[in-house]
């Protein structure tokens, strides 16, 4: 099939609708206010639905009352607003709703700026909002797996009653890069615990809601336990060059981009090094990061944060392996020489 | 023979199976409550309208947090001042569905304000049922925004003070300034005549639903004994002395009779002509065959730069493109962050016969300076061996490197004498493929109407790619 | 036959079991024929009672009650059984 030059941003919106997507209820903000354009302008054109909410916190709230329904549904942000939606992440994720959402993480705290940063890792990855909830985080790497990952999303969100989170940064999403739209999918599976706005809704209840402590502690026995098998059967990750690699170098987002050259640039020089790059951000691809320790020399983890992910490799490593970080903040990218750079001094040591 | 007999309501479920305490008869409200004649009127309205298959009730947070144990409908429980939110959610799934968000002051007054006020103005075709009891119920009997002044609570210990806690907010007033909302009525659940004006309120808000003429918010003055710490006898006297002086009843905005019955158009998924919709390209256009340049222009990791209005997004753009067509991996990217500053534009762009890597360029191989400052700023990023292309009408100081190839041309003259500025960039474009041989002029020329939305510009900025191409050639003769 | 004529009087039924004696139906009923019981039902209150004899079918008490189950009202006429 033909490919498309494209931004990140709107190879997401053109993926949902693919796999069966039809509402997007937003609220724009920079670097994601893309997504939102897109979807108000291809939605309804496919019998779907767009509205820009009132605000981030509306917005989740609109989802979570979609979700409830037999339909696919989405929305989009950058960090700022990604911080507001968290209380309605929780509902959601408290009531087993399916649903996407888009994170295209910006600098922070507070407004920062509109620069790329991976700064959301924590409160995406380890929660974030309240109790003891989680969601599947994909860091997509390129605008082909935009697409390709959010229609994957839109599945695991399904299959698994639980929302699905796409953590990309700002490089990625406004990047353009050619992509191949696969074939929309001409249904999806009914969701038999939905409202359908019939006679057998008076059995459905969504809520999160559950005074009783046994039947909570129930209820969060029940989500652990499906946390488990999401991490049994959903772990995903890329490997480059690490078959006989000495050194490995982890990353994801535009990260592991930069991390390629850096790797393309040594294995000219003949030095064995290789990447790792975790697709899905949660579950984190631990036990191959552990048996990947037991033949590399050392790891060396870039981040555009102060150090989110790199905690998620140590406790996979527990301490068997060296593991280096570097990382850049406030909107910073590190180039290839200075990744570059660091390898040296490791290599040297 | 119902129309003789005044009992529970269908709509209610015979055994409340959800609630967790023993008792499944009787609801969780506490004696003489408002909440639950206000269901009461609500379940009877469904059983009348016929309604109760395909009614979705929106439980709140507050003492009315349970409304899903007593309602035999659909049932969504929402967050703290999110009904209506999450009712858009659902009705704009189930647009043939009936939507009841019903909410304390608490829930839609505080914390729900902008959800109310944002839902009201869309005119959301949802029934709002607001049950303002002047109190946070639930938590304990805090203060509410509609709290009369002076009352004591647990949070007004000494009475609303307007100096600190503001006045009572009335919200049908509020709302009734809007232009979306259809019915907008303030009803009390004190004696006969006026509960019989609630069960009317009640149903003509429902009813205006199911002929989807739109948003019906009634705000439901009620009781809260517990709260108010009296008697449920003592309570309706209460309110009746004071609240109805601070919210008086009425109708505050009724378009009811004005608007046509509607039939609800119900959401169909379909994936008809979804890829045309999406704008995909089909799948019959294939990418061209190229030769490949001399070894020193190939896989070009170019920076384009120059000012906001010379279209260098556009022409990194069309180098992706047509790289595309032409068989390469590419990326663009635009300047974003840090570089993004006072009026510069400038790009990145990747043409590989790899899989790229890093899509942000440091040291690129191909410069494009199309004004003085962005030579400045980057010629000492080029690689050496690297090329400069840059517009001698519009940079003075040309590059001072010598381990790199220079190409000065002034596109912008050459634009001018086409008659349009602003195709400087497309010279520009001819001039690097005419010189790096990297894509023949067809696969360019098949790049451009996938960028120019206006096609009658299409010959133009073919003649100026050809200039450009032209001009190296000229220079190489 | 009662079935043809239905209620010749109408009636009120306070189900005391799902009542809370809160006592806004016998404030509110127009012909005062509704009373607080002396002893306490299951839930601890003092359920409302029905005199007997008296009482309209007007609806008053019905939809000043709170509970949704506590009351019911037949009116002259009425064909059929007791609710449940
Ligand atoms: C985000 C959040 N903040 C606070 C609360 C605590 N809370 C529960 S109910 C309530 C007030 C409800 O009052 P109102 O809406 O007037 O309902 P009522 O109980 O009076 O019917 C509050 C503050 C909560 N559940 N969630
Ligand atoms: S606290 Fe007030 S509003 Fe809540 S159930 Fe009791 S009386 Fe009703
Ligand atoms: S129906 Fe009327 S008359 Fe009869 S008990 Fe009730 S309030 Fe009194
Ligand atoms: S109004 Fe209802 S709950 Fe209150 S006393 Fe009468 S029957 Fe009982
Ligand atoms: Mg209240």
């Amino acid at each position: 099939m033909a490919k498309q030059l494209i931004k990140g941003n709107e190879a997401i919106v053109k993926g949902a609708i693919l796999a069966g997507c039809r509402f997007f209820f937003g609220y724009p903000i920079t670097p994601a206010s893309e997504v939102a354009e897109a979807a108000a302008y291809y939605m309804p054109q496919v019998g779907g639905t767009f509205i820009q909410a009132e605000s981030e916190v509306a917005s989740i709230n609109m989802v979570y009352g979609a979700a409830a329904g037999n339909v696919r549904v989405m929305t989009a942000s950058s960090s700022p607003g990604i911080s507001l939606k968290l209380e309605g992440l929780s509902y959601c994720a408290g009531a087993e709703l399916p649903l996407v959402l888009v994170d295209i993480m910006r600098a922070g705290p507070g407004l920062g700026n509109i620069a790329p940063e991976q700064s959301d890792y924590n409160q995406i990855v380890k929660g974030g909002g309240h109790g003891n909830y989680k969601v599947i985080a994909l860091g997509p790497n390129c605008a082909q797996e935009m697409c390709d990952l959010t229609m994957l999303a839109f599945d695991l969100a399904d299959k698994y009653r639980n929302p699905v989170v796409i953590l990309a940064d700002g490089f990625i999403g406004q990047m353009e890069e050619p992509v191949e739209f696969p074939e929309a999918y001409a249904s999806f599976p009914d969701k038999p615990w939905a409202l359908h706005a019939n006679a057998d809704d008076e059995h459905r209840l969504i809520t999160s809601i559950q005074l009783e402590p046994e039947m909570l502690e129930q209820h969060n026995i029940h989500l652990q336990e499906k946390y488990r098998i999401i991490s049994e059967n959903e772990v995903r990750y890329e490997d480059y060059m690490v078959d006989d690699a000495e050194l490995v170098l982890i990353g994801y987002g535009v990260v592991s981009r930069i991390l390629q050259t850096v790797v393309d640039d040594l294995r000219a020089e003949g030095k064995k090094v290789g990447m790792l790059r975790p697709v899905s951000l949660w579950p984190f691809p631990s036990a191959h990061i552990a048996e990947l320790g037991d033949r590399v020399k050392n790891f060396l983890v870039v981040e555009l944060s102060n150090g989110q992910m790199v905690d998620d490799v140590r406790l996979a490593l527990m301490g068997k392996t060296p593991v280096h970080f570097y990382n850049r903040m406030g909107g910073m990218v590190p180039s290839p020489e200075e990744i570059y750079a660091q390898v040296k001094t490791i290599w040297e040591a | 023979m119902a129309e003789k007999r005044l009992s529970k309501a269908d709509s209610f479920y015979k055994v409340y199976e959800r609630t967790p305490s023993a008792i499944k008869d009787v609801t969780h409200y506490c004696p003489g409550c408002g909440h639950g004649v206000l269901s009461k009127l609500i379940a009877e309205a469904i059983d009348d309208f016929g309604i109760r298959e395909r009614t979705i009730f929106m439980s709140p947070v507050g003492c009315s947090v349970f409304g899903y144990y007593y309602f035999r409908t659909g049932n969504i429980q929402c967050a703290h001042g999110r009904a209506p939110a999450a009712a858009t959610g659902i009705k704009r799934a189930y647009p043939e569905s009936i939507v009841i968000s019903y909410q304390g002051d608490g829930d839609l007054a505080a914390i729900g304000g902008n959800e109310i006020i944002q839902a009201a103005n869309r005119g959301e075709n949802i029934t709002v049922f607001f049950v303002n009891n002047a109190i946070y119920g639930m938590t304990g009997g805090q203060l509410a925004p509609t709290t009369l002044i002076g009352q004591k609570t647990t949070t007004s210990p000494f009475g609303r003070n307007p100096a600190n806690e503001g006045y009572p907010i009335r919200v049908s007033e509020m709302i009734a300034t809007l232009e979306a909302p259809v019915y907008v009525e303030r009803v009390m659940l004190g004696d006969a005549k006026n509960t019989n004006k609630v069960r009317r309120a009640v149903r003509k808000g429902l009813s205006n639903q199911i002929d989807n003429k739109g948003f019906s918010l009634i705000e439901v003055l009620s009781v809260c004994p517990s709260g108010w710490k009296m008697t449920p006898v003592q309570a309706k006297q209460w309110m009746n002395d004071f609240m109805l002086k601070q919210f008086p009843l009425g109708v505050y905005r009724d378009r009811s009779e004005e608007i046509p019955v509607r039939e609800s158009q119900r959401h169909v998924f379909s994936v008809d002509g979804i890829r045309d919709k999406l704008e995909l390209p089909k799948s019959g256009e294939q990418t061209m065959q190229v030769e490949k340049p001399a070894a020193e222009f190939m896989n070009p990791r170019l920076k384009l730069a120059g000012f906001g209005g010379q279209g260098i997004l556009m022409l990194g753009l069309m180098l992706a493109e047509a790289g595309m067509r032409a068989g390469y991996h590419v990326s663009w990217i635009p300047s974003y962050g840090p570089e993004m500053r006072g009026g510069t534009a400038n790009c990145h762009v990747n043409l590989s016969e790899r899989r790229i890597g890093s899509p942000v360029v440091s040291k690129p191989t191909v410069l494009v300076a199309l004004n003085q400052p962005s030579l400045d700023k980057f010629e000492s990023e080029v690689a050496p061996g690297g090329l400069i292309i840059y517009d001698t009408a519009l940079v003075p100081n040309p590059p001072k490197r010598k381990d790199v190839k220079v190409l000065g041309l002034p596109a912008t003259t050459i634009a001018d004498e086409l008659g349009n500025t602003r195709i400087a960039n497309m010279v520009v474009l001819g001039a690097y493929v005419g010189y790096s041989r990297i894509l023949p002029k067809e696969v360019v020329f098949s790049a451009l109407p996938a960028l120019i939305k206006r096609k009658n510009l299409l010959p133009l900025n073919e003649l100026a790619v050809e200039k450009g191409m032209e001009f190296v050639t000229r220079m190489g003769s | 036959m009662l079935e043809a004529v239905g209620l010749v009087q109408a009636k009120v039924v306070v189900r005391e079991d799902e009542c809370k004696g809160c006592g806004l139906c016998i404030a509110a009923c127009p012909e005062n024929v509704l009373f607080e019981q002396k002893h306490l039902n299951r839930l601890g209150y003092h359920p409302a009672g029905y005199t007997g004899s008296g009482c309209t079918g007007c609806g008053t008490c019905f939809y000043q009650c709170p509970e949704p189950g506590a009351i019911a009202v037949y009116k002259k006429g009425y064909v059929g059984e007791e609710v449940a």
